[in-house]
């Protein structure tokens, strides 16, 4: 099967099986930022933003996009060049240690700051609470959203 | 005031926003041309032995490759374990075996042109187990008939004590004293058993390798391994393959916490390239990495103590015994830091018998794990002195502060107990364990609430303390090196064998290379762990890197130093005791002219008597100084229930002068979190066949963000003089005290004693039962 997907506001054509979920074909097509951590939808470093909301591309069938769908992953909110003020916030905050839930945590994050732009720790922890990280107990993730909302409130 | 300029800064790491942006590569981020997928057959029983494979029906279909198992891979013993060599775990395992030892043994692999095909064959693989009686009780392990799962062909390389016979896979013994004297002169004895459970890293990124052959003809291993030179040296054992043949890459690690220590996968990989001369990728899924990766250790401690009516300990027996499961991996280590990691902390006891024994079993397989068997042994030692100190009244605190090793003193149990062999003595230079016990009391405020009972409805809260300390890397036997160079704009590459897992380490030797050099951190540029690129380091264990590793690369960077003083004293004509060095510059007191690094390396590189400022060195250290930790909890029992909710938690830690803050509390929390989480939630459930039930996340549950308890942390800085800039290790220490704490917390609430964890309601409500019956 083919479809068009849209993928950081490019479309791009890839090929997939009927059975074959949205991760395997994102990393297929070289968008390896979307991580495979336990493919059961427990751990969410394969989240990303399908039309602005988080999913588990790992439990998601490819087949159930389309081409006017619009998908995110978390190069499409800032790369090394121009990073965006929550990936900077997440370096600045000591939030990232190993980094193979962060692209899921920064989305989870975006996601949230979108909806709520002065979420309280409370409101953090419920919106991260899909997304595993085994390296930094979740302290510093959580200051480093509250720092993105700060930093965002500014702009 | 810091004295330094970058040591103790919390510098951003340096991989940090390469991996917040996506842009870092992880093993299975790189793509392969032309890759074979590979699937792993697993044993359904505990213990069987194959009386044949048949593999035809699997070759038949169309798109596989080869099939792997006993009958077609050459039979290496060797031990997975990852260590230094030679190794003080024993050889007793093969990559292909017909003996199966646990649910989840190898029994072979399929490898096929796609994951679909090797998926689909894999089901027709034909295997004949004659199925035998398995063992599952670590108890009777000894027992004489009790079946055994090795047999005396297996042994260590390091000759240390193995009587496959009784199933015993290590035994350590050691006392000091006179413990019948101990025993006269108790006025009670306090004797207790306390059983840590297993317990999986759950590091984010499965365990993945790929191979392939590169344009010359080398094998290149690209593996999530926290030991590359290790998985260099073991692949050419199992694989009987020339070392020199194989180049080891470590990539972006996902997380390791012990359990990427094990080279138990590359093996495989490297085998299925040598055989098709094709790249090859093995990756396992989550489910393979709870049943089949390795866990920690369940460890059985009893604790004896003979005590005076004043608190003092007259003797003190502890008997570990530790669940390895099917094989021997670290079976000896951790039993053994099961007592010298704990033992030495209270070295005022003058009798003391240390009894280890670790026992196979089909069980699953322990490996390293953060903590490496002090968990085990704090949560046996920690409630003991809360039992003690309750029994006579007297303050926890208090008792800690008067009882633990402090500067300038030292323990028997450093000299008599090392890794395998004897220990090495030493003597306690730095240690800050009062401050962090006054930081967690006052935080905590242990005063207003210890045995206060604070009640709302049928809701009661309590306060728990635990202490402890670990070591910094192993002493007279692990090795790290550095190699740097100089750059025409004053910049250094740093190449280390040293292995960042996500620890940050190439962050904080980088900015000991940047201190030791009076430069900013962005001039240094560390490349790590690439076994063909940069010079050997034993990888990341032991929480040696920091206090290890930092020392080479120090020792490195001063001698870059001195040639960067020499070239200087030539082009301004000063004499090298007049000059030192300031940000990047060399400066000549007496002359009142300086120079600046850049140019000192445009002439040294192309100006007079043409050179590279370069250097290399290597260091092994004499000690291991102990990082100390206090750590506080409160919890709110549910006595309807028997739910407990940990509140708070405190952790203070002293580990000598943090290099970088920042990143020594994410280790802390993270570590603390661990340790909380597997204090309340984790455990192994087992049908009573050996399976391994609850193989997933939703199943063995980790701490969320949602789920942790108001948390604060304090880096207590005190200065190791052996340490680089005064640095101790402070990775594992963390995961020691959430476990005990929480069961003196417990206890402190409702007055149930906790004698194995999780603290789930039912295991609580049920111990609630128990024990106020009794």
């Amino acid at each position: 099967m083919e479809v068009i997907l849209n993928v950081n506001g490019k479309p791009i054509k890839v090929e997939f099986t009927p059975e074959e979920h949205l991760l395997y074909t994102l990393r297929q097509n070289g968008f390896t930022e979307v991580k495979s951590g336990c493919k059961e939808g427990e751990c969410g470093a394969c989240l990303v933003l399908l039309n602005g909301k988080p999913v588990n591309s790992c439990l998601m069938f490819t087949a159930s996009v389309t081409e006017e769908d619009k998908l995110l992953t978390v190069k499409g909110i800032g790369d090394l060049h121009e990073p965006h003020v929550i990936q900077e916030a997440f370096v600045d905050s000591g939030a990232v240690q190993c980094g193979f839930c962060t692209p899921g945590i920064v989305l989870a994050s975006y996601a949230l700051l979108q909806e709520n732009s002065t979420p309280t720790e409370e409101e953090v922890k419920k919106a991260m609470d899909g997304n595993l990280c085994r390296c930094t107990g979740y302290v510093k993730i959580i200051e480093a959203v509250q720092l993105a909302a700060k930093r965002l409130q500014k702009k | 005031m810091n004295k330094y300029t970058t040591v103790g800064k919390s510098e951003k790491k340096v991989d940090a926003l390469s991996l917040a942006t996506g842009s870092s590569m992880f093993v299975d981020d790189f793509a392969l041309k032309d890759g074979l997928y590979c699937k792993l057959v697993y044993s359904p029983h505990a213990y069987a032995e194959i009386l044949d494979i048949d593999d035809s029906k699997v070759l038949a279909v169309d798109g596989v490759v080869d099939v792997l198992h006993y009958k077609n891979v050459k039979q290496i013993l060797h031990t997975s374990a990852g260590q230094g060599f030679p190794e003080p775990s024993p050889y007793d395992c093969l990559i292909f075996d017909h003996i199966m030892r646990f649910v989840g043994d190898r029994v072979a692999m399929v490898v096929a042109e796609n994951r679909k095909i090797a998926h689909k064959a894999a089901k027709l693989l034909d295997v004949k187990y004659n199925i035998l009686e398995p063992l599952f009780d670590p108890e009777k392990a000894m027992d004489l008939e009790s079946p055994k799962l090795h047999d005396s062909s297996h042994a260590y390389p390091i000759g240390a004590k193995y009587v496959p016979e009784k199933n015993l896979a290590a035994e350590v013994e050691i006392g000091f004293g006179d413990m019948k004297k101990g025993e006269k002169e108790a006025d009670f004895v306090i004797d207790e058993t306390y059983n840590a459970h297993y317990g999986q890293h759950c590091a984010i990124e499965p365990h993945s390798v790929k191979t392939m052959y590169d344009e010359m003809g080398r094998l290149v291993i690209i593996s999530s391994t926290q030991v590359p030179f290790h998985v260099r040296r073991i692949v050419a054992q199992a694989c009987d393959y020339p070392l020199a043949k194989i180049r080891v890459i470590k990539p972006r690690i996902g997380g390791g916490f012990g359990s990427k220590q094990e080279v138990f996968l590359e093996p495989l990989a490297a085998l299925v390239t040598i055989r098709h001369k094709r790249p090859a990728r093995l990756v396992i899924s989550r489910a393979e990495v709870f049943q089949c990766s390795r866990t920690r250790h369940p460890i059985r401690v009893r604790l004896r103590t003979g005590v005076k009516n004043n608190g003092e300990i007259t003797f003190l027996e502890m008997d570990s015994l530790l669940n390895s499961g099917a094989y021997g991996s670290h079976a000896l280590t951790v039993l053994s830091n099961c007592g010298s990691k704990v033992l030495p902390l209270f070295n005022k006891i003058e009798n003391m018998h240390f009894l280890g024994r670790s026992v196979y079993t089909n069980l699953p397989v322990g490996g390293a794990y953060r903590g490496y068997g002090a968990t085990q042994g704090y949560f046996g030692l920690n409630q003991h002195l809360d039992i003690l100190t309750r029994k006579l009244n007297l303050d926890l605190p208090a008792y800690i502060k008067k009882y633990h090793i402090q500067v300038g003193e030292t323990s028997g149990v450093f000299e008599a107990l090392g890794e395998g062999k004897d220990g090495v003595p030493q003597i306690i230079n730095s240690c800050k364990l009062d401050e962090c016990i006054d930081i967690c009391i006052r935080e905590i405020d242990w005063h207003s609430k210890r045995d206060k009972k604070i009640t709302k409805g049928d809701k009661v809260r309590g306060v728990g303390l635990a202490v402890s300390m670990q070591g910094s890397a192993i002493p007279l036997i692990d090795m790290a090196a550095a190699y740097m160079k100089m750059n025409e704009d004053g910049s250094f590459n740093l190449n280390i064998g040293a292995t960042d897992i996500g620890t940050g380490s190439d962050t904080v030797l980088s900015q000991i290379a940047a201190e030791a050099l009076s430069v900013p951190l962005a001039k240094i540029i560390p490349f790590s762990s690439d076994t063909d690129r940069t010079p050997f380091d034993v990888g990341a264990y032991a929480s040696s890197t920091t206090y290890l590793s930092g020392r080479a690369v120090k020792k490195c960077a001063l001698k870059i130093k001195d040639q960067i003083l020499k070239v200087a004293a030539e082009m301004m004509g000063s004499d090298l005791e007049d000059l030192y060095v300031e940000a990047s510059e060399v400066f000549d007191k007496k002359q009142k002219k300086s120079t600046s690094y850049g140019d000192i390396c445009c002439y040294a590189l192309y100006t007079h008597k043409q050179f590279q400022i370069q250097a290399e060195a290597s260091e092994i250290v004499e000690q291991s100084p102990p990082p100390f930790m206090a750590q506080a909890a409160e919890v709110e029992v549910d006595t309807k229930t028997g739910a407990v909710k940990v509140l708070e938690f405190i952790s203070a830690v002293d580990c000598g002068q943090a290099i970088n803050p920042q990143l020594a509390e994410g280790q802390v929390e993270g570590a603390t979190v661990n340790g909380i989480s597997y204090a309340m939630t984790e455990e192994y459930v087992f049908s009573d066949k050996g399976n391994l039930l609850n193989k997933g996340f939703r199943s063995y549950k980790i701490s969320t963000a949602a789920d942790i308890p108001k948390m604060k942390t304090f880096v207590v800085e005190s200065h190791e003089s052996s340490g680089p800039f005064g640095a101790k290790s402070v990775s594992e220490i963390g995961i020691n005290g959430p476990m005990p704490a929480i069961a003196n917390a417990i206890y402190d609430a409702i007055g149930v004693r906790m004698y194995e964890a999780p603290f789930t309601p039912e295991k609580v409500y049920r111990a609630m039962q128990v024990q106020k019956i009794e």
